[in-house]
Formats: C-alpha cells, sequence, structure tokens
C-alpha cells in the first residue's frame, strides 16, 4: 500500500518540475523576439548612422544617402508642442482628482480617463483631422500636435495623481497651521514634494507618444522639407519609418532602419532618466 | 486684573450632526501652561483644532458660540491672520521633508512670501531654535533637510518653526505620543522654557504628563468641560465626581 | 496667590503696524502680511477653479470625441444605414460600404492573437508572480524579464511592422509555399503573430500582478497538506486570481483590436472578406490608415469614419469591461 501511494507522489512531483520548466522556457521563449528585434534594428540602423544621416534632408529616389533632418526637428517640435498642451490640463485635472477623491464628477472624470487609455490611436486621428485639419483646409504640426496630446493625457494624469495621493495629511495640516492659504500649500508644498513622480509621469507619456504613427497620418502628414512652420504639414521619426519601409527602395529602407535606431534609443534614453530621476528626487515621507 | 489672552463663550462644535464638544466655557491668562485632558473621543483634540480655525476645513465641520483672542473674536478676522498668532504642533513631527532645517524653521514666512532680510532670517532662525533646543545640535547642518533627525529633534524642529512666527499663543496636539520616554522629558522640560514667552495650551492624554508640565488643567469628558482649575487643585481635591474618577484610573 | 501672575503691564492695544504689544517681541512680518492677505480668498477660489476647470476639458474631450465620430458618420448612416454593419462588400469607387470584411478581420486578427499569446503571457505572470517575484533582492533574472517585458510594450508599432515586414512576412510566405498556399507572406496569421507578440505584456503585468496578490496564507495551507507546486497553482492560485487573468486577456484583447500601424503593414490590405487565415485582409483600423487621405468624396470619408465609431465603440466597451472586473478584484 505504502509503496503504491510513494510512487504517486512522485509521478506528481516529477509533473509539477516539468511544469515548472515548461513555463520558464516560454517565459524564455517570450523574451526571444524582443532580443531577434532590438539586434536586427541596431544591425541594419548602425550602418546607417552617420553625420550627414541627422543633418541632410531624404534624398530623391535613386539617389544614395539622405538622412533625416526633417523628421527628427519635426518629432522634436510636434512632441514638444504636444507637451505643452498636455501637461497645464493634465496637471490640472489630476490635482482636482487628487483633491476629490470622492465625488461624482471626480467619478465621471476617472471614466473619462479610462476611456481615453483604451481609445485606439487611429481614432484620435480621426477626431484631430475633423476639428483642425478640416476648419484650416491643411495638414498642420498643431493638429498633430493636438492628436498627441489627446493620447499623452492618460499616462501623465494616472502617474500624477498616483504620486499626488501619497502626499499625507498631516504635512497638509502643518502648512495650514502656519497660515499658509491652501493654494500656495498646492504649489509651494504638494507639488514639490511630488515632483519626481509629476515629471516621471510626462516622461513616460512622451516616451509613449514619439513612436506614435497612427495619429499623425492625417494630421501632421508629412513633410519632404525641413519646416518650422506648425500650421503646415510637419515630417516625423515615425511617419519617416512608415512611409519608407513600405516603399520598394532600398535606400529609403536603410534610412529607415537608421530612423527607427534613432527612435528607439530617444525612447530607452527618457525610460532610463526617469528611473533615475525617480530614485533620486523621490521625498520619501 | 489683567486681560485674558484667549476667553471661550458657549463654545460648540459639530462634525455634521454630531456634536463633539458641547457649551465650553473657560478664560486662559498668559505665560502658562494649560493642559487639556480627558479620555479618548472626549473632544479635547477637537477643541484645541477650533482655536486656531482647523476644525472647519474638515467637511461638515460646524461651530458656535465665541472665541475671543485678546478680545478678538476669531471668526470675524482672516483665518490666516489667526494662525500667524495662534501656532500649532502635531501630533506626529511633520517637517517639510522638500526644505532645509533652516527653511523648515522660516517656513511660516517663506511660503506666505513674507519678505525678510538676510540678517532678519539667520535672527530668527538662531533666535527659534535656541528656544527650542535644538541651536547646539543643528547649528552646522542648517542647509541639510531634516530627515537625519530623530523624532524627538524633528519635534523640536516643528516647535521652533511655530515660535519663529512669533505667535501668542503655541497648540500643542499630544506632542509627545509618538516620541521615546527620553524625547519626551526633553520636551516636557521644553514647556516650561516656552511658557516665559508663550502661551502653551497642550493636549494629552498622558494626565502624568498634565500634572507634571501644566499650570492649569482642563479635563474634557464627552464633549463637556467638566472642570478647570490649577493644576495642583485638580489632582489633589477636584470638584466633580467624573474628574475624580478620571484621576484614580477609572476610566482613561 | 498664583505663582503665574504675569510681569507685564497693561495690554490693551496692538499696534498693528508691528503687531507689537507693550512687552512682547515685534513680529517682523505683521505690516507686510496686511498687503497679501486681502486677496488671499480669491486666490484660493480661482485656483480651486483652475483645477476644476481642468477636470472638466477631461470630460468635454471625451463627449466631443464621440460626438466627432457620430457626427462625422451620419452621412454614411444615411447612405447605407444599419446594413453597414454587415455588408460584404467595400466599393468605394461604386459607393458600396459595408464593415463585414474589417469586423471580420480585426476580430480574426485579435483573437488569433489572443490565443497565440496566452500560453506565452500566462507563463510570464505565473514565472513572475509566483515561482520567481522580483521583489526579492537576489532574483536579478526576474528583474530583467520583467524589464525585457515591459520593453515589449514600448517599442512603438511601426518599428514592430517594419521588423514584420522584412522577417515575419518572408518566413511566413516560406511557410506557405512549403504547404501549397497561395505565398503572399502578409495576410491575417502574418498579423496576428505580430499582434501576438505585441499584446504579451498587457496580459502578463496585469496577471502577475494579480497573482501574486493571492493570500499567502491560502498556499501555505495548501502545501501544508501535502500539495506540489504545481497543484498550489492549479488549485489555488488560478481559481483565486481567475477573473483578473480573465481581465486581462480583455485589456490585451482591446489593444490588438485598436492596433493599426504593425497591421496594416503585414496584413494585406485587401478590403474583401478573408477566405482563410493566410489570406490577405484589412481590419478596421488598417483601411482607415490606407485610405482616409484618398477618400475623395463625403460618403466615402463618411463611411471611414463611421469605421473608426464602431472601433470606438467595440474597444471602449471592451476596454471598460475589464477595468471593472479589475477593480471589483482589488476592492
Amino acid at each position: 500500500m505504502l509503496v503504491h501511494s510513494f510512487k504517486h507522489i512522485r509521478h506528481r512531483q516529477i509533473r509539477s518540475t516539468l511544469i515548472r520548466v515548461v513555463i520558464v522556457c516560454f517565459t524564455l521563449l517570450t523574451l526571444l523576439p524582443l532580443l531577434y528585434i532590438l539586434a536586427y534594428i541596431i544591425r541594419r540602423g548602425i550602418g546607417a548612422i552617420n553625420w550627414s544621416f541627422f543633418v541632410e534632408l531624404p534624398k530623391p529616389v535613386g539617389e544614395r544617402g539622405g538622412g533625416i533632418a526633417n523628421a527628427l526637428t519635426g518629432s522634436v517640435l510636434i512632441v514638444a508642442l504636444a507637451t505643452l498642451m498636455a501637461v497645464p490640463v493634465g496637471l490640472s485635472s489630476a490635482l482636482y482628482l487628487s483633491e476629490h477623491s470622492r465625488g461624482k464628477l471626480a467619478g465621471f472624470i476617472r471614466l473619462c480617463i479610462e476611456v481615453l487609455t483604451g481609445i485606439p490611436s487611429i481614432v484620435v486621428g480621426i477626431v484631430a483631422y475633423y476639428w483642425l485639419v478640416r476648419p484650416m483646409n491643411s495638414f498642420s504640426a498643431f493638429s498633430g500636435s493636438v492628436a498627441l496630446a489627446i493620447m499623452m493625457l492618460p499616462i501623465m494624469i494616472r502617474s500624477a495623481e498616483e504620486t499626488l495621493k501619497r502626499f499625507p495629511v498631516h504635512l497638509r495640516e502643518a502648512s495650514l497651521a502656519l497660515g499658509v492659504p491652501y493654494y500656495k500649500t498646492i504649489l509651494k508644498v504638494l507639488l514639490p514634494c511630488s515632483l519626481s513622480g509629476v515629471l516621471s509621469g510626462i516622461m513616460l507619456s512622451i516616451a509613449r507618444v514619439i513612436g506614435e504613427t497612427a495619429p499623425l497620418l492625417f494630421t501632421a502628414f508629412g513633410n519632404p522639407y525641413l519646416s518650422f512652420n506648425i500650421f503646415h504639414p510637419m515630417h516625423s521619426l515615425p511617419l519617416l519609418i512608415y512611409n519608407y519601409a513600405i516603399s520598394p527602395y532600398d535606400s529609403w529602407h536603410q534610412l529607415a532602419w537608421g530612423a527607427a535606431w534613432v527612435l528607439l534609443m530617444w525612447i530607452l534614453l527618457l525610460n532610463v532618466l526617469t528611473r533615475i530621476m525617480i530614485r533620486k528626487w523621490s521625498v520619501r515621507y | 486684573m489683567e486681560r485674558p489672552i484667549l476667553e471661550v463663550k458657549h463654545f460648540h462644535a459639530w462634525f455634521g450632526d454630531h456634536e463633539v464638544v458641547k457649551d465650553v466655557n473657560l478664560t486662559l491668562y498668559r505665560n502658562k501652561v494649560i493642559a487639556v485632558m480627558g479620555p479618548s473621543g472626549c473632544g479635547k483634540t477637537t477643541f484645541l483644532r477650533c482655536i486656531n480655525r482647523m476644525h472647519e476645513l474638515t467637511p461638515g465641520a460646524r461651530t458656535e458660540g465665541e472665541i475671543l483672542l485678546e478680545g478678538e473674536n476669531i471668526y470675524e478676522m482672516s483665518p490666516i491672520v489667526l494662525r500667524l498668532r495662534v501656532g500649532m504642533v502635531f501630533q506626529r513631527p511633520n517637517p517639510f521633508p522638500h526644505l532645509t532645517i533652516y527653511e523648515n524653521v522660516l517656513a511660516g514666512y517663506l511660503l506666505n512670501n513674507i519678505p525678510l532680510s538676510r540678517t532678519e532670517k539667520d535672527a530668527i532662525v538662531e533666535d527659534s531654535l535656541r528656544k527650542a533646543a535644538l541651536w547646539n545640535e543643528v547649528k552646522d547642518n542648517l542647509k541639510k533637510k531634516g530627515n537625519f533627525l530623530s523624532g524627538g529633534q524633528q519635534q523640536r524642529l516643528c516647535i521652533a518653526r511655530a515660535i519663529a512666527m512669533k505667535p501668542d499663543i503655541l497648540l500643542l496636539d499630544e506632542p509627545t505620543s509618538a516620541l521615546d520616554p527620553i524625547s519626551t522629558a526633553g520636551i516636557e522640560e521644553l514647556t516650561q522654557e516656552l511658557k516665559k514667552n508663550y502661551t502653551l495650551i497642550l493636549v494629552t492624554h498622558n494626565m502624568q504628563q498634565a500634572a507634571r508640565v501644566s499650570d492649569e488643567t482642563a479635563f474634557f469628558y464627552m464633549g463637556e468641560l467638566v472642570e478647570f482649575a490649577p493644576t495642583r487643585q485638580i489632582f489633589t481635591a477636584p470638584r466633580d465626581q467624573r474628574t475624580q474618577n478620571y484621576i484614580t484610573g477609572r476610566f482613561s | 496667590m498664583s505663582e503665574f501672575i504675569m510681569t507685564s503691564s497693561n495690554p490693551t492695544s496692538i499696534d498693528v503696524a508691528t503687531g507689537k504689544q507693550p512687552g512682547q517681541q515685534a513680529r517682523p512680518y505683521a505690516g507686510r502680511m496686511m498687503n497679501h492677505i486681502a486677496g488671499v480668498d480669491r486666490k484660493d477660489w480661482l485656483f480651486r477653479k483652475t483645477l476644476w476647470i481642468g477636470g472638466l476639458v477631461i470630460l468635454c474631450l471625451v463627449l466631443g470625441i464621440l460626438l466627432t465620430l457620430v457626427v462625422g458618420s451620419i452621412p454614411s448612416l444615411r447612405a447605407t444605414g444599419i446594413r453597414f454593419l454587415w455588408g460584404k462588400t467595400w466599393n468605394p469607387v461604386n459607393e458600396v460600404f459595408g464593415a463585414l470584411p474589417f469586423l471580420t478581420g480585426t476580430l480574426l486578427t485579435s483573437f488569433l492573437a489572443l490565443f497565440i499569446s496566452i500560453p506565452f503571457s500566462l507563463s510570464i505572470a505565473i514565472f513572475l508572480g509566483e515561482y520567481f517575484p522580483p521583489a526579492r533582492k537576489r532574483n536579478r533574472f526576474s528583474h530583467l524579464v520583467r524589464e525585457a517585458v515591459e520593453l515589449i510594450a514600448g517599442i512603438p508599432s511601426v518599428i514592430y511592422g517594419f521588423w514584420g515586414l522584412f522577417v515575419l512576412v518572408p518566413a511566413v510566405r516560406q511557410l506557405e509555399m512549403q504547404w501549397h498556399i497561395l505565398p503572399y507572406g502578409v495576410g491575417i496569421f502574418t498579423a496576428s503573430l505580430v499582434l501576438a507578440i505585441m499584446i504579451i505584456p498587457y496580459a502578463s503585468s496585469l496577471g502577475r500582478e494579480i497573482i501574486s496578490l493571492v493570500p499567502q496564507d491560502l498556499k501555505e495551507a495548501a502545501y501544508s497538506l501535502g500539495a506540489t507546486r504545481w497543484e498550489v497553482i492549479r488549485h489555488v492560485v488560478f481559481p483565486y486570481a481567475r477573473s483578473g487573468i480573465f481581465a486581462g486577456l480583455l485589456l490585451s484583447l482591446g489593444r490588438a483590436l485598436g492596433e493599426t500601424m504593425a497591421v496594416t503593414m503585414v496584413i494585406g490590405n485587401t478590403s474583401e472578406l478573408p477566405t482563410s487565415i493566410f489570406s490577405p485582409g484589412n481590419t478596421l483600423a488598417s483601411v482607415i490608415a490606407n485610405e482616409f487621405t484618398e477618400a475623395a468624396n463625403r460618403v466615402y470619408l463618411s463611411a471611414l469614419i463611421e469605421l473608426g465609431l464602431v472601433l470606438f465603440v467595440v474597444t471602449t466597451c471592451i476596454h471598460l469591461i475589464g477595468k471593472t472586473i479589475v477593480q471589483r478584484f482589488s476592492a
């Protein structure tokens, strides 16, 4: 009788170990495509990187060389403008939500933020087109920035709200008891203590939108020339990658790989900076 | 007859429909330590927070009656002015973590944008830290943030912060309940020094502390001010049976 | 009698300018402060209103988005009506608009991607939540795994599409040639593969969080009864975390439904009802991306916007259902 049950136990143990091995294998397998993609982009992209890559404009079909200067500056401008638009709205909503954790309006706002989190990027593009491109009768960097700002808001607000909520009540009371009015307490005590969380939310949302293509397809649209006019079409890195990737020209593919590499490095840099900032600037209560 | 520093007349306080402070009448004079004691939930902290109008910051809070600070009705003055004249020290030491020690002492001025010259600032910082018996321990580290300080030192920093505003009254809400016995003793000693320049109202749940440090004691029970008398009298010959029961430990 | 009689003289007046009382120290601010106090109540009010406006902007934004999609769809709604949803033909030239090819494409790619990704995201969730939680210091490798999974979510869609176009498509083409299928290379299957990789992080991170929330004492009770590691996972962790894992899968599905660029680049862009998983097709998102700028007339554009409305409604519902389940779980 005892022998029988020991064998049964061994089977169960073997099965448990086997499944653990399977799970570890699957986990490692998941990392393979990631490593492959990164290695592939680095290998293909590094070849394209040189000084002229950054400062020249794309050359017409057939000519070798060229660069991504217009896409690079375009990306910077569009994202900078989007950040400028999103931060005031995002910060004040996050402050409102952290100050009114209960309340019907706050509940509705939270629901809206959930909706914004899940909205497909192409739909945001459609809306920005309808609001700005149609009335202005032209594609523009401005409309692209509006679309990106809409996508930045939920990430920014969620991260900021979480940090602001952690601010302890007794610190707020200490400030109020010193005769500091409410708005100064928020601006000079709450915000400085929450700075790392708020800034990291902003940086994470930037990292998210610099790679977005769909919202820009029919808003910023793209521009073969270097342009700083936000009311005209403007190019951006993801748009360049998309257009060149689906083109049949090898030289353009090469440029696109280089651009993809630059984009990835940017995103990586932002994420690393965010980590460092959180570690160094976090205020512990 | 000297003018009282604080007069409370028929004062009530509510949280919503729940009356937590019932018909309190009290007159306090300068340069004393007044202890406010009583069992948990008796309304002593609520009453304290009414004196600098922190009570009304809670939604649903309501008060009735008069509190006069040196003859002025506190509900007729700006709460900001009131809080500059009535300082508060809390149960948990709460120095601002994003400010240096120097800035923490001056926080009331800095956060309110009250302009001070450099010499004025230095003078206030040194004076307040000396009065709070913290100067010697931090004078070389004024530009550092205060997170290396012990609990007792942090609480003294908060006291320095409060007295930097040169208040008339200093409210202390169980200031030693979060501290170890040695720091507690230090703060208790400090109160005897502070009363030379300020009037202290100290809420405590520890009646031995009330007996040790205060000149006069108010005993609260279930929202009512049961008895108010010089400390020696309250602890040796209380007039009310409830006070007697509390002191002898029938309830705590 | 009392030894505490105040020593200062009669304090009946306060000098407002200096806040000084005879016998008291001068307050170095009283005069200067008076200037600030007057405006404080108004500034407080203004500040609170600004915060409130910020919140209101969000509300108006979402309502505006919904309204825009509906208003933009009206011309198409008037032209085709509700038959739009099951219309099999999408022929802009003849102005015949039917959404079925795209609905099919979207649902096929998303569900296929979900099924392909399940073993991987579940494995990662169990790996990080149960076997090697990154919380403990010595688990450097699991830190790496978690960072790597987050990195997967951080790579932009267009780069996935780019890579898919140059690596997956030839590979699938080879596969199709071996199986004697028309070697497009692009198609529903390829798009599902790319999508599967992209949506792994969403289910896995939510699953990991839920699994790590399973109370330790429940697991210990099972261990003390002689259960093996796997049996504890199967009979204690899974039932407890079931709804959370389901919500994670829903969130993954929501992402897959709305994904645009990677899909557009590898799906083949054919606006016909797909006949097999290897045929090229289109999703709601990819057809909008491809044809929006070429839509010459009102009804065409409006039909595309209507597709956007359908996409918006479907993804939002799934996303909100997933979130509600998560909230109920953590409550």
